[in-house]
């Protein structure tokens, strides 16, 4: 909201500079967006009398010029034609600013000394270059060797406040007065209300009917023998300063009041008001109505509108009609000063797709006892402007009286609720400051004004004393009392190794989106009746693409790799820990944490596991299985893998199915694995025990052999370990070749074995014995072919 | 014979001193000291002499030998040495090739600067909590003194997922959800995903991360809120970082504020960073309403305490001086590979 800074001034004296102000204000609770100063960039610049002109010797088109600025005579070379001898215009003298950071200097045009410049509106940054061409000529009274921002009332300027929803009482230059009053410990002056009324009675031409408690007061003043002007200049540069737009001195007097003191009003034409009453009531379903700014609106019965005898001629609190406005020869008008609820006002406002200075206030639910000062401020402005006569009389509709609340708290309780030390003395004078009465000394009795519907507990009158003693002088304090040991849960833990692991493994982390597209599904050949299609869906989404949330992270993660793809990256390995939400059947869905990672480039399905089997390693988990999966649509058919941990599937591992690249448009191999960390984290050893280092040698034996490439290598393993009994410590594959030199349909397998007991040196005999037996089991199982 | 020995020692110390590599120094022994050497046969001629000469001579000649020995041992010595430092300087590698490094990923930059809050929050004895995403409106608004039609909810553009249920505008329902679940003493926060329906731009994200705190017990005052929070900044942007406390409206605390912190491009002088101000807002705060400590079922005639809410990206992007809030999103690797 802005607030022309002379305005303010003329409600309290602050003889200080706008900006120490605006700061001050912030502090104390009404906080400023942005200080425009004007002709902040404008330094020496004064204003001059044109004495002499002639003709420059060598160029037609500038003019020499003596210039008085009254300790000096001065030679100013000008190219502009406007000029004449007398003439008083504003001067920039050598090293002046101009807006846009303009220096001006000394210097010579074509061979004549020129000692500064005159300027025009445009070089003063005051109008647009279209609108006016030549030097500024000020009026012929005007002093010289004057600052040009005191003559052109430049100095000062406006504050944009940022008020907060509890706050209606600043929604006006009066209401921040009153802040900055309190804030700087000044007088605030009272405003001037009064007027004289004709003996012609309102009654007679006008009676008014509430019809719904929506409206909680509706007060009106008739003005009579209107002559409808231009307000005066200080009244419409005040409009035009806070964005309004003058129009007329009824409609701008309408306007002063609200932007003063945060009141909206409206004036209707009396002519136009039919059966000479005026109906609040709410509007019919489909009741059309023209707004004053020509647009037709559908009304319906939520919301509230002004009637006269016949039709609409307002929404209440949001715009009046066009027809009953306000014309040039208009002669008797209706001011309207009401009150309206401002939830009601907000949602007429956004179903209408209508904000409106109005609208914008209403919706505060400012206070219905406003009404008086602000209707008796319009009238003795009318009176100011000479704009009409008064009608005696109002009419005051107002059935629920909003009285001053009162409350109870001691400025013990408020020091100790707020930490600090505050005189009692001072606490009453903050809060008198803002026009509470303070009644008590060691338990404050406190009648809140009404206009302050937010200050109802006795945390909000700590909020009111600490924010004007200043937030600044709140110490830093420890917290006291007893310890609090803070702890990170078994899950923290395990999600900070899992994520580690994934780092060290050479992986990113990735960061998607919940929330993602229904067309996912067919993206990744999920089968129709999948239970993952299952979704939560939202209701209001971004659009379609944003619409449900995810049961699966898999999708997330193939468009991440689809997009590094398309923009070259030519390898890129992610991970991400994210949630999938899952239907319950019960108000809120399950939230489950999902390990996904997604790769491609120089990697393989074995790289992949190998990361699996660093996690699995890391976490302390030893019972956990590869299965083959061939069936899992997402997926190759021969490169996939179930992870079994403790006989529950944890996830699958594996190669994307080709048609599901080709939907993410990656021309690559890309290895995606989706994790249940709640199954992994179920399955987590985190004691480790230590086992003693082996005291006797070991020894090794390799086997090479073929076998049919069907024939997987856990099987072999499975059978080398159990035919191996206690003597065999591991074992480790490692070759494998299939090709040239080994017969279609095998292929040949490496295994180094490791023998060790824990007792003894082993004897060669001893080891030989048992890796026969393998062998032979190898032979007899498998038919090895032993190489 | 006597001088036939000084003649063969003479001769020997002479050859060894010649004598350029190992192998040299080998033959040398040989020729004097080995079995069928010079030496070797001046003692194996002693039989000839007669008994007072042979102890003289036998002990002259032991004498020769010694030296001899020691004079090849010390040649020894050198040519050895020299050998190895003509392999070390043949051994030279250029060292400015690149080294054998394994790929190492990374972390994301809003994980890395939000484990940096959990770990400075943690050591004052802050423990994380959790809550769900898809929230009850409940929580998520009723319970902080937000009712249905509250113009707090206009500002905090919803998503529904039914007219009770909601996608969490902020972590504020974690506050709730913890008091009802411990007694004071509480002290928690609660880092998390938080979703507004703002279409993406550079600067809007409809999912974004926030940090919730909350601390309740007897005789919590907003000095301790401020205190707690000035240690955080100080800790988090650094020992020199000034901070402003300013007051601010929010439903669910009473009195609120908002904490600023000096620019750190300007060091509050003012600038483009900060709009001028020489200030940067980061979080807002205040004192637990007494309505939503009895929410949480906790009596605030007896408990006090306060809550503080942080957004983690825009504090990512003044960190990392990132413009666009979609690249945390979009996941190039060129851009993970930064931090
Ligand atoms: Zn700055």
């Amino acid at each position: 909201m802005k607030v022309p800074y002379k305005w303010l001034c003329e409600y309290v004296n602050l003889d200080k500079n706008i900006n120490e102000v605006a700061d001050a204000l912030t502090i104390s609770g009404s906080k400023v967006e942005e200080v425009i100063e004007f002709g902040k960039e404008i330094d020496k610049v004064v204003t001059g009398k044109i004495i002499k002109t002639e003709k420059h010797p060598d160029a037609d088109k500038l003019t020499i010029c003596k210039v008085d600025v009254k300790d000096e005579v001065i030679q100013i070379v000008t190219g502009a034609s406007n000029i004449k001898e007398g003439d008083i215009v504003p001067v920039a003298l050598h090293g002046s600013s101009l807006p846009g950071g303009v220096k001006i200097k000394r210097g010579k045009l074509r061979g004549v000394e020129s000692n500064g410049m005159l300027c025009s509106e445009v070089e003063l940054g005051i109008a647009n270059e279209n609108s006016v061409h030549g030097i500024m000529i000020l009026k012929e009274d005007t002093p010289i060797g004057e600052d040009i921002k005191k003559i052109l009332g430049l100095e000062g300027g406006i504050i944009d406040f940022e008020i907060t929803s509890n706050r209606a009482d600043c929604f006006s230059v009066y209401g921040i007065a009153r802040e900055a009053a309190a804030t700087f410990d000044k007088e605030l002056k009272k405003i001037e209300t009064s007027f004289n009324e004709t003996d012609e009675s309102i009654n007679d031409y006008l009676s008014v009917e509430v019809k719904s408690s929506l409206c909680r007061r509706y007060a009106a003043r008739m003005i009579k023998d209107v002559k409808i002007g231009p307000s005066p200049e200080w009244m419409q540069e005040k409009l035009r300063q806070c964005d309004i737009r003058p129009i007329n001195n009824i409609v701008d007097i309408t306007n002063y009041v609200m932007l003063e003191l945060g009141q909206p009003m409206h004036a209707f034409d009396y002519r136009y008001i039919k059966g000479k009453k005026i109906i609040v009531r709410t509007a019919q379903d489909d009741e059309k109505f023209k707004t004053l700014d020509g647009v037709e609106r559908n009304l319906n019965s939520s919301m509230l509108v002004i009637a006269d005898g016949e039709r609409p001629i307002g929404i209440a609190g949001v715009m009046g009609g066009e027809n009953s406005e306000i014309k040039e020869d208009t002669t008797e008008v209706i001011f309207e000063c009401a009150n309206f609820d401002g939830t009601n006002v907000r949602l007429t406002s956004k179903k209408l797709g209508l904000r409106t200075d109005a609208s914008s206030k209403f919706e505060k639910d400012i206070d219905p006892n406003l009404i008086d000062i602000a209707l008796n401020r319009a009238c003795h402005l009318v009176e100011l402007l000479g704009a009409g006569k008064v009608a005696k009389g109002v009419i005051d509709i107002y059935e629920n009286k909003v009285v001053p609340y009162t409350l109870e708290v001691s400025p013990q309780w408020i020091n100790n609720f707020l930490g600090v030390n505050i005189q009692k003395e001072r606490m009453k004078k903050i809060l008198e400051n803002l026009e509470m009465k303070v009644k008590g000394d060691d338990v404050f009795k406190i009648e809140v004004p009404t206009f302050r519907q937010d200050v109802k507990i006795k945390e909000d009158v700590a909020e009111e004393i600490i924010r004007i003693y200043g937030y600044d002088k709140i110490p830093v304090k420890k917290i006291l009392g007893e310890t609090v040991e803070a702890q990170w849960t078994l899950e923290q833990m395990l999600i900070k190794k899992v994520k580690n692991v994934m780092v060290f493994c050479g992986l990113y982390e990735a960061m998607t989106y919940s929330f993602t597209s229904p067309k996912v599904f067919s993206l990744i050949n999920l089968p129709e009746n999948h239970e993952l299609r299952n979704t939560v869906n939202i209701l209001n989404p971004l659009g379609e693409d944003f619409s449900i949330m995810k049961t699966t992270g898999i999708p997330s993660i193939l468009e991440c790799l689809g997009r590094n793809y398309k923009r070259d990256n030519k390898e890129a390995k992610l991970f991400e820990i994210t949630k999938v939400y899952i239907p319950s059947g019960n108000n809120l869905p399950n939230e489950y944490d999902k390990l996904i990672i997604g790769m491609y480039g120089k990697v393989d399905f074995f790289d992949l596991k190998g990361v699996i089997e660093n996690l699995l390693n890391i976490l302390g988990i030893d019972k956990a299985e590869f299965e083959r999966e061939e069936n899992n649509s997402i997926f190759h058919p021969g490169r996939t893998a179930n992870l079994i941990v403790r006989k529950k599937n944890a996830g699958v591992l594996g190669e994307i199915h080709p048609d599901v690249a080709e939907n993410y448009e990656i021309e690559d191999r890309a290895y995606i694995a989706e994790i249940d960390l709640k199954t992994l984290f179920e399955a987590a050893k985190n004691e480790k025990r230590y086992k003693p280092l082996p005291k006797f040698p070991a020894i090794s034996r390799d086997i090479a052999m073929l076998v049919d490439e069907n024939i997987s290598v856990s099987e072999l393993e499975k059978v080398i370990l159990r035919e191996g009994k206690e003597l065999i410590e591991s074992v480790k594959l490692f070759d494998v070749y299939k090709g040239k030199q080994i017969p279609e349909g095998l292929r040949s397998l490496a295994f180094s074995l490791t023998f060790r007991a824990e007792d003894r040196t082993l004897k060669d005999e001893e080891v030989n014995k048992v890796h026969e037996s393998i062998i032979l089991k190898l032979k007899e199982k498998f038919n090895a072919q032993l190489r | 014979m006597k001088q036939q020995l000084e003649n063969i020692k003479a001769e020997a110390i002479e050859e060894i001193r010649k004598a350029k590599d190992s192998l040299k120094l080998d033959e040398v022994r040989v020729k004097f000291l080995g079995k069928k050497g010079a030496l070797t046969g001046i003692l194996r001629s002693m039989g000839g002499l007669s008994p007072e000469e042979r102890p003289i001579i036998g002990k002259l000649a032991n004498e020769i030998r010694e030296d001899i020995e020691c004079a090849l041992e010390e040649a020894l010595k050198q040519v050895k040495e020299k050998e190895k430092m003509a392999r070390l300087s043949l051994e030279s590698i250029d060292i400015t090739m690149p080294g054998r490094n394994r790929d190492i990923g990374n972390l994301h930059p809003i994980t890395k600067v939000l484990d940096e809050i959990k770990e400075i929050f943690f050591g004052m004895g802050f423990s994380i909590a959790e809550g769900p995403e898809v929230e009850l409106d409940y929580y998520n608004f009723e319970a902080l003194n937000i009712p249905k039609n509250h113009p707090a909810r206009d500002e905090q553009d919803t998503f529904y997922i039914s007219d009770s249920v909601v996608l969490r505008t902020q972590t504020s329902p974690v506050q709730i959800r913890t008091m009802e679940k411990i007694k004071p003493p509480i002290r928690i926060i609660a880092p998390g995903r938080v979703y507004r329906s703002d279409a993406v731009d550079a600067t809007h994200s409809p999912t974004f991360h926030q940090i919730e705190g909350l601390v309740v017990d007897k005789g919590i005052t907003m000095a301790n809120l401020y205190g707690t929070l000035d240690t955080f900044a100080k800790k988090f942007f650094g020992e020199k970082t000034r901070t402003r406390f300013r007051p601010h409206h929010f439903p669910f605390t009473e009195p609120s504020a908002e904490m600023d912190i000096s620019c750190h491009v300007c060091d509050g002088k003012g600038c483009r960073v900060c709009k001028g101000s020489g200030w940067i807002e980061i979080l807002g705060s205040g004192m637990v309403h007494p309505d939503v400590l009895r929410k949480g079922r906790i009596d605030p005639e007896v408990y006090s305490g306060f809550a503080f809410g942080l957004g983690l990206e825009r504090i990512v992007m003044k960190k990392f001086e990132i413009d666009d809030i979609r690249l945390f999103y979009e996941n190039d690797v060129r851009f993970l590979k930064q931090f």
